[in-house]
């Protein structure tokens, strides 16, 4: 799987953001990994760390949700869970699959730390 | 550096050219676009503002530091899709049809090209982008035809990507009203998550690999337009059960256009090139 670069885009792709914010660093990142995105999210997570070494992320919690697929038929338009690109409709048989959930891939949010009031001055 | 995937962080691209010894182009910021500079800089500022407050952990209450969380919701490949999206956007007003080869290494995808081109080429021009970690043998191979080509090594990368296909394509100076094909490197995982702006993706397998590949890469499958099934010369001595192959593949994207050829012998050619010819001539 091609984690490794992905998580330098993910990485690369937050830092800029809290650049941005003038953040200090980031304490915090939340992705949305749909389960038929085709990413390893376990090796996302192992990769993510490495790639972060070193920048405003280095200290980050990611935390991976993991949304479930979701399939819709085309003839009774019944939704069901489904693990795979192809599912035969449990009502009534149909191979006609619409995926309505479960390929997302997206940084959903990050938690970045801000200068604040010093308290001993 | 990843064991699963073999990418490390200075993997950077390079453009080289059959023939042209002195030819090299660096592909810089690629999807890899992450630079260890940066991050030294990174590392530097970050450094700074602990070194100002004590090695006391106690300290750090000391110092207050205010918690946002900004929503992003961005997608995570949305900068490779954009580039796509231009290079979509550069082949359609140039009536460029590029098509995206993808398969496991050596299922046929070059042995392929070097049949259908010199076919395809009496009645377009055709420009080739060749993608490999290392060498230029491929594109050695295709130079030899006497068609343009280009070579991409990607390093370390185990995939091209939409802005190493836009540099090449620049440099490769392709022709208006012309077949683009795009050989990806030999790999079903990663190539398959990367839109380069191609028309079509033509998945290849042989007959020397599982019947099951279709249900192993799904993500691949899923993606692709034309499914060739390669090297059908070999399937007297081989276990491989084309129907079922072909039924795993339908399974998971029963939109593929299926292909049965032997680039060895060209059975089966004649079939895809007019399948080819006829969506040119309706591009
Ligand atoms: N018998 C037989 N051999 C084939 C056929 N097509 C390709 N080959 C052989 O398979 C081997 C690999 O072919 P290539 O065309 O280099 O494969 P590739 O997919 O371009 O490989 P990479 O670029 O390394 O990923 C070569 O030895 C070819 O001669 C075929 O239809 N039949
Ligand atoms: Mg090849
Ligand atoms: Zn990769
Ligand atoms: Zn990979
Ligand atoms: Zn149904």
């Amino acid at each position: 799987m091609h984690e490794m670069s992905i998580a330098m885009s993910i990485v690369e792709s937050v830092v800029a953001h809290a650049q941005k914010e003038g953040a200090l660093r980031i304490s915090g990142v939340e992705l949305l990994v749909g389960k038929l995105a085709g990413i390893e999210a376990e090796s996302l997570k192992f990769c993510f760390s490495a790639a972060a070494a070193g920048t405003l992320a280095a200290k980050a919690l990611l935390v991976v949700e993991e949304p479930e697929g979701v399939g819709e038929c085309g003839e009774c338009g019944m939704r069901f869970q489904v693990t795979f690109y192809y599912a035969e409709c449990p009502k009534c048989r149909s191979l006609r699959i619409t995926i309505v959930s479960g390929e997302e891939f997206l940084i959903q949010s990050i938690t970045i730390e801000e200068e604040g009031e010093q308290e001993n001055v | 550096m990843c064991d699963t995937c073999g990418c490390s962080a200075d993997g950077g691209a390079v453009l080289r050219k059959p023939g042209e010894s002195d030819y090299l182009m660096y592909v810089s910021d690629g999807n890899h676009g992450y630079t260890h500079h940066h991050a030294g800089e990174e590392h530097h500022s970050s450094a700074n503002v602990q070194g100002e407050h004590h090695d006391h952990a106690h300290d750090y209450h000391h110092h207050e530091s205010i918690t946002r969380k900004i929503v992003l919701e961005q997608d995570v490949l949305q900068k490779n899709n954009l580039l796509a999206e231009r290079n979509r956007g550069y082949f359609e007003a140039r009536h460029i049809f590029a098509l995206n080869f993808l398969s496991s290494p050596g299922s046929g995808k070059t042995t392929l090209l070097e049949i259908i081109i010199p076919l395809l080429q009496q009645r377009i021009p055709v420009a080739v982008i060749e993608g490999d970690q290392q060498t230029t043998n491929d594109a050695d191979r295709i130079h030899a035809l006497g068609v343009p080509v280009i070579q991409i090594n990607t390093g370390s990368g185990c995939h091209l990507d939409a802005l190493m296909v836009n540099r090449a394509v620049k440099e490769l100076e392709v022709q208006d009203n012309s077949l683009l094909c795009i050989e990806n490197v030999g790999n079903l995982v990663c190539p398959a998550l990367f839109d380069l702006g191609e028309a079509l993706k033509v998945v290849i397998i042989s007959v020397t690999e599982g019947d099951d590949k279709p249900l192993k890469y799904p993500t691949m499958f899923h993606e692709a337009d034309l499914c060739i099934l390669n090297k059908i010369d070999l399937l007297p001595y081989v276990e491989f059960d084309v129907a079922k192959c072909r039924e795993n593949a339908m399974r998971v994207n029963h939109h593929l256009e299926w292909f049965e050829v032997s680039a060895k012998s060209g059975e089966g050619l004649a079939i895809l090139l007019e399948w080819l010819e006829h969506r040119l001539s309706h591009h």
